[in-house]
């Protein structure tokens, strides 16, 4: 174990919450910025879980004790890659979503609009009828 | 034999970038899926019995050592849980070919489907047989990079919502992931779950509980646990039968399978775990109550689905050794059980042309052969004997019994609670939509998409591939006995992990770290 410098930890916090407060609006591309920032958070966390830096690791002659640990490093490179490539994805589709809806607003899902009605139709009983009570009861 | 630990993960990926060259000639296209299919449920039948007679094997990648190369492992519960995905990926895919043939003619091929349906199995299979950290990580990504292509090809307005929501939502899962690796490094300074399990030890309490708990989070976000399930029902019934149903049955048994392999081999649970308990009790029943209240069959399955995560949680909460085995005969059921009700439930909404429970009617008496294929699994998940679902139930219910602590009789009567609710769902079902006087079919309401076709017409290969499914969950109860031996030794491995990091680290490698 080892002491994360505060600069970084402060930082890091900031990246998330900057992240989470984009991820929770309602606005796609919002969103989709969201998970870019975060991802880019994780990545900085990765990096930073490391330890603090030092000397390259393998490249050049040098005493152990000041190289740098690659390992993270190496995580940090497949974090990007794959948060990049995913990033894209999400970006196609939301361009998709843009397309076909025209608007980037994040929908209201309509099986729970019609299940936030559905006690309503107990105050009224002619509106129940056939299958429907049975369903209901 | 270390062959036997790779081929699943490699074969269905080499078969992906083939499959993607073969797009022009269909039907080998379609025959090299099944055959690659295949032979991963023989080597896996053949590793199960190789893992349980003669211990774990385990193959390290490039010739590094344990603690720094990757380690790819198979124990009992993992080559167990290998075979019965491979069984169901194999079915799934067949009931998808006979679906396209029967919808489209045989020379029209799909670009992405079939490659991307292998890269989800090699995922799956990556998943399983990871010893570390990070390349469980990759593996849920390969998962899931897949499954986010197969949720929203061809999509429609409708599809594309509920599509954003499933991707957006595993990208969030998948960040916190990275993050709780980066904590688990920076505390411990290893990935590899064996490592892990010497070096988390030495940590003090409150680090310990806290990267327990964001675990818990990350896989409880995979696996649908309440209250991180909200996704799963909106996201699972847009996409078209076969996909479904291998989502259904493989992905979130997947993230409890993390749940299981992370909480038992890296943490040191001494007794049962009341957080677990309590979540597990609650996703049991919010799952069942979201199930009833459901008109459209698909959701409503997709919500026993969550309700019935909370069985497999329950019993790995429990933290003794009759609760992991219900556990794990847990999975094994459900994961054949509930890919074979969303097959059933594709061919019957094939024919009536709709998915609302109470606008189709008569199911049973017009096509008493699909009705068979859907009564057998649900009454199996309402866990009626001699069904699977009965035989796990049970285990789960005497090891809540055994542990005799008041959360664990709350969570037991949670259980039985859940178990009726599920067969009230279930019969609701029958009652409304299988009995009665046939309806006439609706007419696809949305002829762009491929969810609801409506056009009375399944082909022998889709009625083919859901029977043998079926058939497989009836089979467990013929292998009940041998079933019960394998779930109970790997229990007994999962609650002392010393042959796994033994087997993973070298002798050496024990004495010099231990000391």
């Amino acid at each position: 174990m080892f002491t994360i410098n505060i600069t970084m930890a402060v930082l890091l916090a900031g990246v998330y919450t900057v992240g989470f407060y984009l991820l929770m609006q309602r606005s796609l591309m919002r969103v989709v910025l969201g998970i870019m920032i975060i991802g880019h958070g994780a990545n900085l966390f990765l990096q930073a879980a490391g330890g603090p830096p030092g000397d390259p690791a393998m490249v050049a002659a040098g005493v152990p004790e000041n190289m740098v640990d690659p390992l993270p490093q190496a995580m940090a490179l497949t974090a990007i890659v794959i948060t990049f490539a995913l990033t894209t994805f999400l970006l196609a589709l939301a361009y998709r979503s843009w397309v076909f809806l025209g608007h980037d607003e994040v929908q209201d899902d309509l099986h729970d609009y019609r299940i936030r009605r559905l006690p309503r139709r107990y105050t009224k009983p002619d509106s129940l009828v056939g299958s429907d009570s049975e369903a209901n009861s | 034999m270390t062959a036997l630990v790779t081929l699943p993960v490699l074969l269905p990926l080499l078969a992906a970038a083939l499959s993607l060259m073969l797009t022009r000639f269909a039907t080998i296209q379609r025959l090299l899926g099944l055959i690659v299919l295949l032979l991963i449920v023989l080597d896996a039948a053949w590793l199960l019995q190789v893992v349980d007679s003669e211990g774990p094997v385990v193959v390290q990648l490039g010739g590094h050592a344990a603690p720094f190369g990757i380690t790819m492992i198979a124990d009992r519960l993992a080559a167990l849980l290998l075979l019965v995905s491979a069984v169901v990926t194999l079915s799934v895919l067949l009931f998808s070919i006979g679906q396209r043939i029967t919808d489209y003619g045989r020379d029209t091929s799909s670009t992405a489907f079939h490659p991307m349906y292998l890269v989800l199995c090699s995922g799956v299979s990556l998943a399983y047989v990871s010893g570390d950290l990070f390349n469980l990580f990759v593996a849920f990504e390969i998962m899931l990079a897949a499954s986010y292509v197969l949720i929203t090809r061809r999509t429609t307005a409708s599809r594309i919502r509920a599509g954003m929501t499933y991707v957006i939502v595993s990208l969030a899962a998948s960040l916190l992931f990275i993050t709780m690796i980066a904590l688990v490094y920076a505390a411990t300074g290893t990935v590899n779950l064996a490592d892990l399990a010497d070096k988390m030890g030495a940590l003090p309490d409150g680090i310990q509980l806290g990267l327990s708990l964001l675990m818990l989070v990350v896989f409880g976000i995979k696996a649908a646990m309440v209250p991180l399930h909200f996704w799963l029902p909106d996201s699972y019934p847009t996409a078209p039968a076969p996909i479904t149903a291998v989502f259904a049955g493989l992905l979130t048994k997947v993230g409890v399978y993390a749940m299981i392999r992370t909480q038992t081999l890296v943490f040191d649970h001494m007794e049962s775990w009341t957080v677990l308990l309590v979540l597990g009790s609650l996703t049991m029943i919010v799952g069942a109550l979201g199930a009833i209240a459901q008109d459209d069959i698909n959701r409503l399955l997709s919500f026993l689905l969550v309700s019935h995560i909370g069985f497999m949680l329950f019993g790995l909460a429990l933290f003794n050794e009759l609760g992991m085995t219900g556990a794990i005969l847990y999975v094994v059921h459900h994961i054949i059980v509930q890919a074979s009700l969303f097959l059933a439930c594709g061919l019957v909404t094939r024919h009536t042309g709709t998915v609302s429970v109470n606008g189709m009617s008569g199911v049973a008496k017009a096509y008493p052969l699909i009705a068979v294929l859907f009564a057998l699994p649900a009454l199996s998940l309402a866990g009626i004997p001699p069904f699977s679902g009965f035989i796990a139930k049970i285990a789960l219910f005497q090891a809540g019994v055994q542990e005799a602590t008041p959360i664990a009789y709350v969570a037991t009567g949670a259980a039985i609670l859940t178990s009726l609710l599920t067969l009230y769902a279930v019969g609701r079902v029958w009652v409304v939509s299988f009995w009665g006087e046939p309806s006439t079919p609706h007419p696809d309401p949305d002829p762009t998409d491929e969810l609801i076709v409506g056009t009375r017409v399944t082909s022998r290969s889709m009625t083919t591939a859901t029977g043998g499914l079926v058939a497989a969950g009836l089979l467990i109860i013929f292998v009940a006995g041998p079933l019960s031996g394998i779930s109970e030794r790997a229990a007994t491995d999962l609650l002392d992990p010393s042959s796994y990091r033994e087997v993973v680290l070298g002798d050496s490698a024990i004495a010099g770290g231990g000391e």
